[in-house]
């Protein structure tokens, strides 16, 4: 029996071993970047998961990474992915092509709190790459679109030639429904949008601050500025909710690599409220 | 000039300011217009006005060798442009252009300077006005320093 056929065989509820799924299509967000969306390689259908979580990706021979899912969580025939080349699995998982094998564990973790918003006004805050985890929240909000008071999306990235899902921003930017504000840390002459950091757009917020949620999630120094900005203009810290990243190894609780003080990143996050971490959040040792 | 007064205390830096001081501040004040892809000012040149955007958007830029032009700023409505007024040696360090049609109320900073030093009540509720916007920058600065997107996530 060789590898791959052994990883079929074992059995499916143990949340350590891998099953195999098939890359169907690959595109290139960004330079380094890449959005796969997955298919079954076997006879069993794709996970279901909530906006938010996670999965481990296994390249074979390579190694293991966690990945957020940044595909439509009401959509189970399609498993979408996205990942940044930062390191030697990310890589290959991102020259991974059309109708290579991977391994898959997961979805793990925590989710964005989609039934609490509704009701309210939401600010969803993206930093660079941590719109990837943030779009399943945003497809429910957009696909949900009466339960919900005012909707803004802010989005903060280096450079234009640095945006994620451009086309899809500039779509919902098309929507009368949704407020939606991208800005870049620095651009050419040529650029007419917003240039500066991403916490510069929340004095500019008309929501109602004491019926909001904001979901956040981007590097952590960017979510602390932010949830910081949002406190000052009023914004309750338990009604920001960020992502947090840390060394997820096995995703379920047990390794340890991932220790967030008391908790695990990958058990009780990646999504927590704001003011159950902000003071770790700042903490060097952490 | 009753408009204008209106239109200062109007905006977000004077809202809540002294009818007093926005009286004299107004004293200052000129009302302009910048088409699309005209300057404001360029580095180099005295920095003699202070422009409280009232509409559109004024891009901070300097030029970069092999870059051209590179933003680093963008200002809009309610905003600022030209905190360089306040210290010698009053000139500017970047180029500001307007990115749309823009509409500002001008300060003369060389009369808004005079009339802090003829009263200190004024220049102290100004600066009280102005180094909040000084500090916001900085901590702004600060952040795009870090890159925080060039790695991680």
């Amino acid at each position: 029996m060789d590898a791959v056929a052994e990883l079929l065989a074992a059995p499916a509820a143990d949340p350590m071993v891998p099953r195999i799924v098939r890359v169907r299509k690959r595109t290139r967000d960004l330079p380094g970047t890449v959005t796969l969306e997955l298919e079954s390689a076997d006879d069993a259908p794709l996970p279901r998961y909530r906006p938010g979580q996670f999965t481990m990706m296994y390249v074979f021979g390579v190694g293991e990474i966690p990945v957020s899912i940044s595909g439509d969580a009401s959509d189970p025939s399609r498993l979408v992915q996205t990942v940044r080349s930062v390191g030697a699995v990310s890589e290959a998982v991102t020259l991974l092509r059309p109708g290579d094998l991977l391994g898959l564990r997961g979805p793990f973790g925590t989710a964005w709190p989609t039934e609490e918003l509704v009701g309210q006004d939401v600010v969803v805050v993206a930093g660079g790459l941590g719109l990837a985890p943030l779009r399943p929240s945003i497809y429910h909000l957009l696909a949900n679109r009466a339960q919900f008071g005012k909707v803004v999306l802010l989005y903060g990235t280096r450079s234009p030639e640095e945006i994620l899902y451009r086309r899809q921003l500039e779509s919902w930017r098309r929507r009368l429904d949704v407020d939606l504000e991208v800005t870049v840390d620095h651009a050419g002459g040529d650029w007419r949008g917003h240039v500066g950091v991403v916490t510069r757009l929340i004095p500019k917020l008309a929501i109602d601050m004491h019926h909001a949620t904001a979901l956040v999630c981007g590097p952590e120094v960017m979510m602390r500025f932010t949830a910081a900005g949002l406190h000052d203009i009023g914004m309750p810290e338990s009604a920001i909710w960020v992502s947090i990243e840390r060394n997820m190894k096995c995703a379920v609780g047990l390794c340890g690599h991932c220790q967030f003080a008391g908790m695990f990143a990958c058990k009780d996050g990646a999504v927590v409220r704001y003011d159950r971490v902000r003071r770790l959040m700042g903490l060097k040792e952490i | 000039m009753e408009g204008l007064e209106r239109i200062l205390a109007e905006h977000r830096l004077f809202a809540g300011l002294g009818q007093e001081f926005i009286d004299l501040a107004a004293g200052c004040a000129k009302n302009t217009r910048f088409n699309a892809d005209e300057y404001l000012f360029h580095a180099e040149e005295p920095a003699d006005w202070i422009y409280l955007v009232r509409h559109g958007r004024v891009a901070l830029e300097v030029a970069a060798p092999g870059r051209g032009a590179v933003q680093f700023e963008t200002v809009g409505e309610h905003e600022i442009v030209g905190l360089t007024w306040l210290l010698p040696p009053y000139r500017w360090g970047y180029d500001a252009r307007a990115l749309e049609l823009t509409r500002a109320l001008a300060l003369d900073a060389r009369c808004l300077r005079d009339k802090c030093e003829a009263d200190h009540h004024l220049g102290y509720a100004l600066l009280k006005r102005f180094l909040p916007v000084l500090v916001q920058r900085l901590q702004a600065t600060r952040f795009q320093m870090l890159d925080v997107y060039g790695r991680g996530r």
